[in-house]
């Protein structure tokens, strides 16, 4: 049975219902109040009643729990309208071109496929791979090198990228503060209409928190819902806890560290991406890439944080006859001595056979992540 | 009659109470407190600093002139003569010093002590407590949209302690035809991994002089920051070797240098 989203539902049914309820309580008092007893004339202009509906979020059952603070910043199905708005709105980029949703994509998983790095605003094209968003909640830190570690201060960051969204956070909250169209959600999602960097930030992040993949196969397998994997899949999912789990473990399927993958360095010296070492400064930590969560990843091509390879064969390929040793490799990639990971190329299928049951369909076409 | 001059003598009683409890009402510290100014006077060696303007010579003898200098003055603590110290709230003591606005480099410091003071010790910088911390308490200078500073790194989170910008003919050309140079200083110690930690304490001693701090008279501590010490401080930095240095672990010798950069220029009883 799925997990949430008919509770979801009845818990949204319920809200309006008690909207619905109080509105005509509120209604009939004043009706009451007239005392003429003449129909009244709704007036749109009215002062709207601040009440905001808490947003059901569930954590899955079969997840670990969430690291983001949500006593911080607690969802109201205002606040999620709100963020995902903005989140649709091209007015956060500096000539009005791209939005969030320009780069990720909801039926990629919020990933983009026609790129291996970012196109930006101008056409411009970034250094990495555009990362999906799913499982925000459970993450202790962003991005390929993890710069970032607080999900509210994500979204200055691809605003103001040069080669992304091009702006000032600055010059985008006086674009919202004047836009007119905000007014009236500021309002309903925090009792006034007063854009601050704290409440567009959070609201963002209400959205991107109800972003949650839980839905695969492999999640209906895992919680017992009566499914069952196939044989080429449970030989997958076997290869898979033995040979690569160490690294994307867990129900989220990565560990969130950073590790060094021995891809082959770039030929062209302007993509020598030296990872996590930008961050830290620290010699162990050169060309270490976060290691990504593999939810939906038959859906978010390209790999790799330079987007090098197009298929999954490819990746399987690369670890088991593809890396390259170095002073940062990580030694779970240099078992005896050997560089790589050995796996013939049934069980590479095998993998892939597996991967593929992490594929959600409910949310690469959930309605509520859509414009 | 006796009994009136007893009632009028209780009333009197009754009243000084009532106003000395009015006197004593927290919100209203009056008395027991006064304000401070410390005013930031930008230089190069002797010479005011000029934005765009002026051409200085650095110890390398290099010519440079500034077309930005911005840096957080945080976490501001005062030393009375008798030993004791006092620390401005937390919530209050974040300020960014602008050459190009007047206003900034004037701190006004209120709801201070009453008392002599010989000495005042500052961070250059964010600490790092309020580098991570919920962006709902990182209001007004410490607002990552407030209006164009740039003193907050998007993509490695944390904000720029110490920002200095200039042109110099020794720096190479740049993209946009400038022979520009230009310091960016943060990095807090890190929040998973460690970094570097450019955080600056700097004390300024008041020698034999006292700021005294009273209910009606604000002194102000005028200090003097030399631009050239940034090249000089501590490690000699040359333009033309090093025209950029962000994050790097040259970032470190500029800090270093910038600490040194503040001295006491005067101290006014107003």
């Amino acid at each position: 049975m799925p997990y949430k989203r008919n509770k979801t539902r009845r818990g949204r049914l319920a809200g309006i219902l008690a909207v619905v309820l109080f509105y005509a309580i509120v209604v009939s008092c004043q009706s009451g109040a007239e005392s003429g007893g003449a129909p009244v004339t709704p007036d749109t202009t009215a002062t709207v009643i601040y009440k905001t509906t808490p947003y059901n979020w569930k954590k899955p059952a079969n997840f670990p729990d969430v690291v983001y603070d949500f006593a911080s910043n607690p969802l109201t199905v205002e606040g999620v309208a709100l963020g995902k708005a903005l989140f649709y709105d091209n007015m956060l980029s500096y000539d009005g071109s791209v939005s969030c949703s320009f780069c990720h994509i909801p039926g990629s998983a919020f990933a983009h496929t026609d790129h291996s790095l970012s196109h930006g605003f101008r056409d411009r094209i970034g250094a990495r791979n555009v990362p999906g968003i799913e499982n925000l909640a459970w993450r202790t830190n962003f991005f390929w090198d993890g710069g970032i570690v607080d999900l509210d201060l994500l979204p200055i960051s691809p605003i103001q990228n040069p080669v992304e969204m091009g702006d000032t956070l600055a010059n985008v909250l006086a674009k919202v503060r004047n836009s007119g169209k905000y007014t009236a959600m500021f309002k309903a999602a925090y009792g006034t209409e007063e854009v601050t960097t704290d409440r567009f930030l959070k609201s963002l992040s209400q959205f991107l928190l109800t972003v949650v993949s839980a839905n695969s196969k492999y999640d209906k397998y895992s919680r017992k819902e009566g499914t069952t994997l196939t044989d080429q899949e449970a030989r997958g999912l076997t290869l898979f806890k033995a040979n690569c789990a160490s690294c994307h473990n867990g129900e989220l399927f990565t560990d969130g560290s950073f590790r060094n993958n021995g891809l082959p360095k770039p030929a062209t010296a302007s993509l020598d991406d030296q990872g996590r070492y930008a961050i830290t400064l620290q010699e162990a930590d050169k060309y270490k890439f976060r290691v990504p969560s593999l939810r939906n990843v038959d859906r978010t091509l390209p790999y790799m944080h330079d987007g090098r390879f197009q298929t999954l064969e490819q990746v399987l390929k690369h670890y088991a006859a593809g890396v390259e040793d170095n002073a940062q490799l990580d030694p779970l990639l240099k078992k005896n001595g050997t560089v790589g990971i050995p796996l013939s190329s049934q069980d590479q299928q095998d993998i892939i056979a597996f991967l593929r049951t992490l594929t959600d369909y409910d949310f690469l076409s959930n309605p509520q992540f859509q414009p | 009659m006796r009994h009136a001059f007893f009632s009028s003598f209780l009333l009197l009683i009754l009243s000084v109470a009532f106003l000395s409890a009015c006197r004593t009402d927290p919100t209203e510290p009056a008395a027991s407190t006064g304000s401070i100014q410390l005013r930031f006077k930008n230089k190069v060696g002797d010479q005011p600093l000029q934005l765009n303007g002026g051409t200085y010579t650095n110890s390398s003898g290099e010519p440079f002139t500034v077309t930005t200098l911005n840096y957080y003055i945080s976490n501001i603590k005062f030393q009375k003569t008798d030993g004791s110290e006092f620390t401005v709230p937390q919530d209050s003591s974040y300020f960014l010093v602008k050459q190009s606005d007047s206003t900034s480099q004037v701190i006004t410091l209120r709801h201070i002590p009453v008392g002599s003071y010989a000495g005042v010790t500052f961070l250059v910088g964010v600490d790092s407590v309020r580098n991570t911390m919920n962006i709902s308490r990182r209001t007004g200078a410490l607002d990552p949209a407030a209006g164009g500073t740039g003193m907050y790194w998007d993509w490695n989170s944390g904000y720029i302690f110490f920002k200095l910008e200039g042109t110099s003919p020794k720096a190479p050309v740049d993209a946009t035809g400038l022979n520009a140079f230009m310091y960016h200083v943060g990095l807090f110690g890190g929040y998973q991994s460690r970094t570097l930690n450019n955080l600056k304490t700097v004390r300024i001693p008041f020698n034999a002089r006292v700021a005294q701090v009273t209910a009606s008279g604000a002194p102000v501590v005028q200090i003097k920051a030399d631009v050239a010490k940034v090249f000089s401080g501590v490690k000699t930095l040359s333009i033309a070797q090093t025209p950029t240095i962000m994050i790097s672990a040259l970032s470190a010798d500029v800090a270093s240098n910038y600490a040194q950069m503040f001295q006491l220029d005067a101290i006014q009883a107003q």
